[in-house]
């Protein structure tokens, strides 16, 4: 096999590697995605609160379209585990996650929901919500401020706008 | 003025010229269809435009400055909107009963278009003049009632059942006041086709001489398109979305698009019946005048929606029943007493 047809396969591989038919669509799906999360509305604790303040007219999340908090997980795009995840409300939390149409993602609001929190020890506490829900973007605080939820939003955006760089970041090269 | 006035009417004219005869069989199916695709874009652009035409009003209300990375001002929100329902899963879940499941969008859209054929958008400007078109207006529309039972029923989820029975307490009640406060003009214009009503308001619009019907009309038309303070049937509190519960991605899409097809319908009607329709100062063509009134009243709407809270059931059936009916049925009464006087006038002056 001479050089030169060899190296157009190894194009041909690396295009249909990259997908290179669908990327168009793909980003065009995903420029959609990013610019409408309509989260479903579920709070467990305090960090609901702060959740509901983040809607606010003083926070505005509604300024980068995502204020349509959704009554049915079946119309909502994103999950916010706000608030402290017990062994008890845990099911219900990962059936109402199996509920969403995909894509879905999941944010992990407070540090209860990142790792347990104050409650990481305590028999009725999950430690961590991301040991039932596959989570996207982990926000700290106590709970976080509106500001940082906002924040927390904005990077999840970057998530999907870049997949390959998400990619790199979790996987190495 | 006149040219820009006749400008769609003139253009069907040319597209029939081109037949050999202008009004064969193949001219009549060729602008039938033309009007049908035209008809069914006017109803989805405006679907999605007022989706995102709703949120910035309540924004508004509640001062702040609502969506605004997407575009100018955000008014590009509605097409990511569009864009990510459409890349969404469709999800048909295990035990509902999926013929109906499916049928129930698809049939309330279909219904909600088939509304928009008859409404007269200018002068000559109507996809099927009717001689019965607010007749086939009120027999159309109540089957949209059907279709939210057959969702909330097919879905197979007792909350979506509730919201379905909400809906044909709500619409079949709302139906009567609705239909009776029409009446009064009905009486004064001795016709049910929607252009010679229209016709008949040149002199005056029917809302100075029927203000009480004007009012029922407009409560009995929100709480007929389930709109706050009436959406009981998708109550986020109660029943989780009503009848919409199960739906996902495009199917719930759809129902969206009919709630604001039935906005616009249920404008256009009040346009038509009480607006004086497509006249207006003469600086504008008509049609530009019945649009600029249809989003008056959808103004109106969003108004009271966004200012009041939702009613509780049994609060609104008292008052479609024990308020609106008795209201409608005594404007009735007086349209007749003022046709009867100003008869009397007529043959003693001499008219």
């Amino acid at each position: 096999m001479d050089v030169k047809k060899e190296k157009e396969l190894r194009d041909a591989e690396a295009m249909a590697e990259k997908n290179i038919l669908l990327t168009g669509i793909e980003k065009f799906l995903n420029w959609g995605r990013v610019h409408s999360f309509w989260p479903a509305s579920f709070g467990l604790a305090c960090c609901a609160i702060e959740m509901a303040s983040s809607g606010n007219p003083r926070y505005d999340l509604s300024r980068f379209g995502y204020e349509v908090f959704q009554a049915s997980p079946r119309q909502a795009d994103l999950m916010i585990v706000a608030g402290t995840l017990t062994r008890k409300m845990a099911p219900v939390a990962r059936r109402i996650y199996d509920q969403m149409p995909e894509p879905k993602w999941a944010i992990a609001m407070g540090n209860c929901a990142c790792s347990g929190g104050p409650f990481a020890d305590s028999y009725a506490v999950v430690p961590g919500a991301d040991s039932i829900i596959p989570i996207d973007v982990y926000i700290p605080g106590c709970p976080p401020r509106p500001e940082s939820l906002i924040f927390g939003m904005l990077q999840l955006k970057q998530k999907i706008q870049n997949p390959t760089k998400a990619r790199l970041i979790k996987y190495g090269k | 003025m006149d040219a820009l006035n006749n400008l769609f009417v003139n253009i069907a004219a040319a597209i029939r010229g081109l037949f050999a005869d202008s009004h064969s069989f193949s001219a009549d199916l060729t602008i039938n269809i033309i009007a049908f695709i035209i008809l069914f874009l006017i109803m989805v652009v405006a679907a999605l435009f007022l989706s995102l035409v709703e949120r910035k009003f309540a924004h508004w209300v509640s001062q702040r400055s609502g969506p605004n990375r997407l575009g100018p001002h955000g008014w590009f929100q509605f097409i990511a909107d569009a864009v990510k329902m459409l890349g969404k899963e469709d999800i048909t879940p295990a035990n509902v009963d999926k013929f109906f499941f499916k049928m129930a969008p698809m049939m309330l859209v279909g219904v909600t278009l088939m509304v928009f054929g008859v409404i007269p958008f200018g002068k000559g400007m109507v996809a099927i003049d009717l001689d019965l078109g607010i007749f086939y207006f009120f027999a159309i529309s109540s089957l949209s009632t059907l279709a939210m039972l057959m969702a909330g029923w097919a879905s197979n989820n007792k909350y979506s059942l509730l919201g379905g029975l909400r809906a044909v307490a709500q619409m079949i009640s709302y139906e009567i006041p609705l239909l009776f406060s029409l009446l009064g003009v009905i009486m004064i214009t001795q016709t049910f086709n929607l252009s010679a009503i229209i016709e008949a308001q040149e002199t005056i619009p029917f809302v100075f001489l029927q203000p009480l019907a004007f009012i029922i009309y407009l409560i009995a038309g929100i709480a007929e398109t389930n709109r706050a303070p009436f959406d009981q049937i998708q109550g986020e509190q109660e029943i989780v979305a009503g009848p919409f519960t199960e739906y996902s991605g495009l199917r719930w899409g759809l129902f969206m698009l009919a709630e604001y097809g039935n906005v616009v319908a249920t404008s256009a009607i009040a346009v038509t019946m009480f607006l004086g329709g497509w006249y207006g100062p003469g600086f504008l063509p008509g049609w530009l005048w019945f649009i600029l009134k249809i989003w008056l009243v959808i103004f109106l709407m969003m108004w009271i929606r966004w200012t009041f809270v939702r009613m509780r059931i049994d609060h609104l059936m008292h008052f479609a029943w024990k308020i609106l009916l008795p209201l409608a049925l005594v404007n009735i009464f007086l349209t007749g007493i003022g046709i009867y006087v100003y008869e009397l006038l007529i043959a003693r002056i001499g008219g």
